[in-house]
């Protein structure tokens, strides 16, 4: 219990541990026959480790930890085309720090930026556009990434960008949605799970109802979250319940922050830039139908692919993953982080060399910086 | 990197472009509040948001944003977003490069 008192109310905090211990025992969950819950975003799995909450919770709980870390799940053919945009004469390449150190098959954009390219990280899209306006004689690119907490900030900046008429600035737009990896998990015969976690702040944006299909189609529990760690735990018990009352729906924990129909504004914004690509690649899963969205014709002047030729619309051979990642692995839950060759070895957070090691939301990252001695201990039988 | 950070709107900096001063655990910083802007903007002066990449996403109860801080403090998360704002703040003091050497 080493970690509850860190809890802004540890008393609450051992009261639903222990109803999730009791629930647990109900459905004769075990350590050898887990329930097994998966975190869809990468804010929670970072702080299911930071708090230790996979050790906190009844031995009969899993945490699988899902594909919710953007910079994770960007293939390298991705980041290629980033340094290739950035390479290009006149060009000003702009992006959020996250994307930096993600390893492309040359190089880097951190790589690039330090062999003479213009790359510059901002904080926001806007920031982009403010560059644009002050260099005007410059071709100023913002890289899209993300899910849809912030699709909604780029299609209002290029919106802001139309309406300015401002002719030097594009997204190289490689936004991608939650729901539809998760149904390719779902149909994915070795993909065991009972239940979800549903991400908040993608949620705040997109509502409850796009995970409707979870409960419907595929009868499993999913309930939106918050990222306090109470909040986490509060989520597990309320799946947990609706597994023993033989329930599956969509339940929202987060409700003090998520609208059921999440933001019109966002969502109109959303819209009204992009459209779904027919099918999109994700680093570890491979292709998904309908999960990256693209600019739509009416915004074209402002779209990367369309003014250098580049992109995943594009097309190209595809990159093959280093030898001996086993990102791809980890990414689906078919192995622990630890159980990778190259874990603390070829890939540290320092010199990353799958996705997963360079965002503190990637799993590996996590159990790296909060695995600490329990890592240690469960990776030595295998060496 | 889904995360919002609260923060407090100060004042209204440019109506037309509906973009407005927060206050972001004492850092200054000018954001869009496109996305909360289905009510009257004057109105959201002296509210707390939650703030992602520039972007008022949500309006919150100032209890919330307590608590949200708090949590984003245990995870670094506060941390980080301050430096990116920071870190954005200095990319428009670059020089312009000539690309790859």
């Amino acid at each position: 219990m080493r970690y509850v008192e860190e809890f802004r109310d540890p008393k609450a905090a051992k009261g639903v541990l222990a109803a999730i211990a009791r629930v647990a025992c109900e459905i004769g969950a075990t350590r050898e026959e887990p329930v097994r819950i998966m975190e869809i975003c990468g804010g929670h799995t970072h702080a299911i480790f930071r708090y230790g909450l996979d050790k906190l919770v009844h031995e009969g709980i899993e945490f699988i930890h899902g594909p919710g870390c953007p910079v994770c799940v960007l293939p390298m053919s991705r980041v290629d085309e980033c340094v290739e945009i950035a390479e290009r004469p006149g060009v000003i390449f702009t992006t959020f720090g996250d994307a930096m150190r993600v390893p492309g098959s040359r190089k880097s954009l951190m790589q690039a930026k330090a062999d003479g390219c213009d790359i510059r990280m901002v904080y926001s899209p806007l920031d982009a556009l403010e560059l644009a306006r002050r260099n005007p004689d410059r071709e100023v690119v913002f890289f899209g990434l993300g899910f849809e907490t912030t699709t909604p900030s780029t299609a209002l900046t290029i919106q802001q960008a139309a309406r300015e008429r401002i002719g030097n600035f594009t997204v190289f737009c490689n936004h991608i949605t939650v729901p539809p990896p998760i149904k390719a998990l779902l149909d994915d015969p070795h993909m065991l799970l009972d239940g979800f976690v549903g991400p908040g702040h993608v949620s705040m944006v997109i509502g409850i109802h796009p995970y409707d299909f979870i409960a419907r189609d595929y009868g499993k529990p999913i309930v939106v979250a918050g990222f306090e760690p109470l909040d986490l735990l509060q989520s597990v018990l309320m799946v947990l319940e609706q597994i023993r009352d033989g329930r599956a729906e969509v339940e929202n924990q987060y409700a003090r922050v998520v609208p059921e129909h999440g933001n019109p504004v966002s969502l109109a914004a959303i819209a009204d830039v992009y459209e779904e690509r027919p099918s999109f690649e994700w680093r570890g899963l491979g292709e998904i139908d309908a999960s990256g969205l693209r600019i739509r014709d009416a915004y074209r002047a402002y779209d990367a692919e369309e003014t250098f030729g580049i992109g995943y619309a594009v097309g190209r051979a595809k990159v093959e993953e280093p030898e001996g990642c086993a990102c791809g692995a980890v990414m689906t839950g078919r192995i622990k982080p630890t159980a990778c060759p190259q874990f603390g070895r070829g890939c540290t957070p320092d010199m990353p060399l799958g996705a997963l090691m360079v965002s503190s939301e990637g799993a590996c990252a996590a159990y790296w910086t909060y695995g600490g001695a329990r890592v240690a201990s469960e990776t030595e039988p295998a060496e | 990197m889904c995360l919002g950070i609260p923060g407090q709107i100060v004042e209204i900096t440019d109506e037309a472009r509906l973009m407005a001063m927060a206050d972001v655990s004492g850092v200054k910083r000018e954001v869009s509040l496109a996305p909360v802007s289905d009510r009257p903007l004057a109105d959201l002066v002296g509210e707390w948001v939650l703030i992602h990449v520039g972007f008022a996403m949500a309006v919150i109860d100032e209890h919330e944003a307590a608590e949200t801080l708090e949590a984003l403090r245990g995870l670094g998360e506060a941390q980080e977003a301050l430096e990116a704002m920071e870190q954005g703040a200095r990319a428009f003091d670059e020089p312009v490069r000539e690309g790859a050497q």
